[in-house]
């Protein structure tokens, strides 16, 4: 692969061709601040370039370019530290304020959101364009996220994650000019959409537009993060548990190898279960019909006798095994060796194949 | 005899031949440039043929044709298309409307041209749904250029073969802007992406494109048969030949003109525009449409091409000229077409969306009387970043019309925020209605046709207006007799 000779803030660096002026900096450790950008895209050009934050001035060119969707050219000088850079960030994330809520007080993204970091990162209070602000009423209608597009910046990434990762096209953008807002079909509720309730869109939001649901209030400096892998199927989705004291509270998508910082709705909102009062905690075993709380061993004991009994009266193949996709690979190997060998039959299947 | 300043090629044969009969256009002249092309010429010559006449872009950015169809003809690609651009938006434009109605086929013919050149065989002409005479005309030309033999296979009996069709535009400005155009033909919504990659390289269906001006498109056929010099002989060292502008506004003339590049903004205005309707004095003209911006009475000796155009915060655009008088308020006019751009944005970058909305706030505001020198300083830092930040063309362009308008009239703004007062006697809310005492003979006229009733007075005494319960409406004025009532 062919490289470039680029130079960012007098530094000097070689990049791959086809690299984003982004990337040039980030090898240099020099940070462009970025809100529309998604890592998800592989290619430059597929960015949104919406937002207009992470503009850098190039030498040569009329107008700033964004750092995100432009690529690198043999030679090219790039200036990120001017003051006429800073100016044009400052007011772009000052546009952005001036249509959108000053409630960080109780906005549950606090401490986690974009716009938030952009305005202390460039000293803004409130904004100086005040002016008219959209008012859009909270869309509730799906059941695990809501929509509140007061708080939307317009920056596309939910769009772009349904359209082109998840592929289910639930919305897309509707209206034009200063309306321009992301729309379920007919701008109705998402409830009327064809969306699958992933909560991708929730994951790639920037600001407090799009949240789950929670059960539990919480504040982003409150909770800690513990990487694992999704236990619902064999995909292996790395995510982040986030929790609150000893509960879990949220879980975010990780950019693992074989998730690219997606997740299923059941791995990004079916987490309640853990600590759920209906959630078995012990075996249980059915006493005079009745089902009663039992050790472990008193459960394993009864499995065998009745693998044992069932087998001499009737043979093996009058036994099968189902096992879950909600345990290990190892796992599952072990169960089939089981029924295998000791069980004598090969009627063993496993719940993904359903 | 005044000396003609005119000098129609663009438009050569509109008005002059029968827009629905090949044979009329055939007769002048018509597909020589294309038999040239295709019995003559390698589609090398031709692109080195179109880059020696200089033609740039008559849609708005001015870039170099043979340089954008170089480019096309770089990238390899069993299929690659040529767009013709009749998206026209710009209010008071209809150059490419009366060529598409009185010129069809050169528009066809230079796109055959156009095709041959970069090695393409497809083409697709994106026309508003708003122009049926245009897209009528249009039909009829290609099923008579298919039955002629001069569009479809083999055309002449060479290896080269051209198909055409047409699409059309819902009426969206953006969809002007190349990219968006691309969109919009493909089927998404009509909004613009980042360059690159250039159309040349990825445009329709990510294979390499040429998206032409209609103008553009009706002086190349022209430019193959009489060559590269007679072409670029006209006009100025970086503009050549010839631009078609479209007088509206207060000017005596009213309607299209040809004129070569260079010429200058007194002879458009005064000589071929006939100056300015009723004896007023001229103030400005738009040009550019909305993106462009207000060349005034102290630019009258500015040469018009794309640079000097530009120099003066406008630009060449699609060519609409919009000609005010000593009536027109400049924060009016820039707060016209700040209103068109924010009502046409996409809505994709955030400076266009948010910005274009905060920009007419402000001139709102300032025309009510309620503006304050700082948000004359705010517009102005808020305009040199949107043109800085924006995405497109559109967002790039929008502040033009205050930056020009600043350029020249500052005074304006600054009367309309520290004296509250309109100048041109445009903005309502800051006008006043006010009884000229000599004058007035109390006929009461005026206070019979007040629709509130805030004029009193005995009859044939001075009547007098609450300017509390004035609302400003003129009906006074424009009823007394005397000229006993001014405002000011």
């Amino acid at each position: 692969m062919s490289m470039l000779n680029v130079t960012v803030d007098g530094q000097a660096t070689q990049v791959a061709a086809g690299s984003a002026i982004l990337d040039a900096a980030n090898q240099l450790g020099i940070e462009i601040p970025t809100l529309c950008y998604l890592d998800m895209e592989k290619k430059f050009n597929q960015q949104a370039a919406a937002c207009r934050i992470c503009v850098v001035e190039v030498e040569n060119r009329r107008n700033l370019a964004p750092a995100c969707a432009t690529p690198v050219m043999e030679g090219m000088i790039i200036k990120t530290d001017t003051e006429r850079v800073h100016t044009a960030r400052k007011i772009v994330v000052d546009l952005m304020l001036s249509d959108h809520p000053l409630d960080c007080l109780t906005c549950e993204q606090a401490g986690s959101c974009v716009l938030q970091d952009l305005c202390y990162q460039y000293g803004l209070e409130q904004t100086t364009f005040a002016g008219q602000r959209n008012d859009y009423p909270e869309d509730a209608t799906n059941k695990f996220y809501s929509r509140n597009l007061n708080k939307c910046v317009a920056c596309r990434r939910c769009v772009t994650v349904c359209s082109n990762f998840q592929n289910t096209k639930a919305i897309g953008f509707g209206d034009r000019g200063f309306n321009t807002h992301p729309v379920a079909p007919f701008d109705r509720g998402m409830d009327e959409s064809t969306c699958v309730s992933c909560g991708n869109c929730v994951s790639v939001c920037p600001t407090g537009a799009l949240l789950p649901k929670s059960k539990e209030k919480f504040r982003s400096w409150e909770i800690s993060k513990t990487e694992t892998t999704c236990s619902y199927c064999g995909v292996g989705c790395q995510m982040n548990l986030l929790t609150k004291g000893n509960k879990v509270v949220g879980v975010e998508p990780l950019n693992g190898a074989a998730n690219d910082g997606l997740l299923c709705v059941k791995g990004k909102f079916g987490f309640n279960f853990i600590n759920h009062p209906d959630r078995l905690t012990t075996p249980l075993v059915r006493k005079d019909g009745q089902l009663v709380e039992a050790t472990w061993d008193e459960a394993y004991s009864l499995i065998a006798d009745k693998v044992k009994a069932t087998k001499a009266e009737f043979g093996s193949e009058a036994l099968a095994g189902l096992s879950s996709a909600r345990v290990t690979n190892e796992e599952n190997y072990l169960f089939q060796k089981m029924v295998r060998a000791a069980f004598g039959t090969n009627s063993v299947d496993h719940c993904a194949r359903l | 005899m005044a000396e003609k300043k005119q000098l129609r090629i663009a438009t050569r044969n509109s008005g002059f031949i029968d827009p629905e009969n090949i044979d009329s256009y055939i007769a002048a002249g018509g597909y020589l440039g294309l038999a040239k092309c295709l019995g003559e010429m390698t589609p090398e010559a031709v692109i080195d043929l179109m880059k020696a006449s200089g033609i740039r872009g008559r849609g708005g950015a001015g870039f170099p044709t043979g340089v954008k169809w170089g480019f096309a003809a770089k990238y390899a690609s069993d299929t690659k298309y040529v767009v013709c651009n009749a998206d026209e938006g710009d209010p008071g434009a209809f150059m490419d409307r009366a060529i598409l109605e009185g010129d069809p086929h050169s528009v066809l013919e230079a796109m055959a041209i156009g095709a041959y050149a970069i090695g393409g065989n497809k083409g697709t002409i994106y026309i508003r749904a708003e122009y049926p005479m245009a897209i009528d005309r249009l039909k009829i030309a290609i099923e008579q250029a298919e039955a002629k033999g001069v569009i479809g296979k083999n055309i002449m009996g060479s290896d080269f073969s051209f198909d055409l069709d047409i699409k059309y535009g819902a009426g969206a400005f953006v969809c002007g802007e190349e990219t968006a155009l691309i969109n919009s033909m493909e089927g998404n919504r009509g909004e613009p992406y980042t360059k690159p990659p250039f159309p040349a390289e990825a445009g329709y269906w990510d294979k390499p494109t040429i998206v032409n001006n209609v103008e553009t498109l009706a002086s190349i056929p022209a430019i193959i048969v009489k060559g590269a010099e007679w072409f670029n002989g006209i006009g100025t060292e970086t503009s050549k030949g010839t631009k078609v502008f479209a007088l509206a506004g207060k000017i005596n003339n009213v309607g299209l003109i040809e004129v070569p590049m260079g010429i200058t903004l007194q002879e458009v205005i005064m000589e071929v525009g006939g100056g300015v309707r009723n004896g007023k004095k001229f103030k400005a003209v738009q040009t550019g449409g909305p993106s462009g911006g207000a060349l005034t009475y102290k630019d009258l000796d500015v040469k018009i091409d794309y640079e000097s155009l530009v120099a003066c915060q406008s630009m060449m655009g699609s060519g609409g000229m919009i000609v005010m008088d000593e009536d027109d308020c400049m924060v009016a006019i820039a707060k016209f077409f700040v209103e068109f751009t924010m009502e046409e944005t996409c809505g994709k970058c955030t400076p266009c969306r948010i910005g274009s909305k905060r920009i007419y706030e402000a001139l709102d505001k300032i025309t009510m009387g309620q503006g304050s020198l700082e948000d004359i300083e705010k517009l102005k830092l808020l305009s040199v970043a949107i043109k800085d930040t924006a995405l497109c063309g559109l967002g790039q362009t929008m502040p033009n019309p205050v930056l020009s308008t600043m350029r020249v009239f500052e005074d304006e703004y600054t009367a309309h925020v520290v004296d509250k007062k309109c100048p041109a006697g445009v903005c309502s809310d800051l006008l006043e209605f006010i009884v000229v005492d000599e004058k007035c003979v109390g006929c009461t006229l005026c206070a019979r046709v007040c629709p509130v009733d805030c004029i009193g007075g005995k009859v044939k005494e001075v009547h007098v207006i609450d300017q509390a319960a004035c609302i400003k409406c003129g009906a006074c004025l424009d009823k007394c007799k005397f000229d006993a009532i001014i405002k000011q």
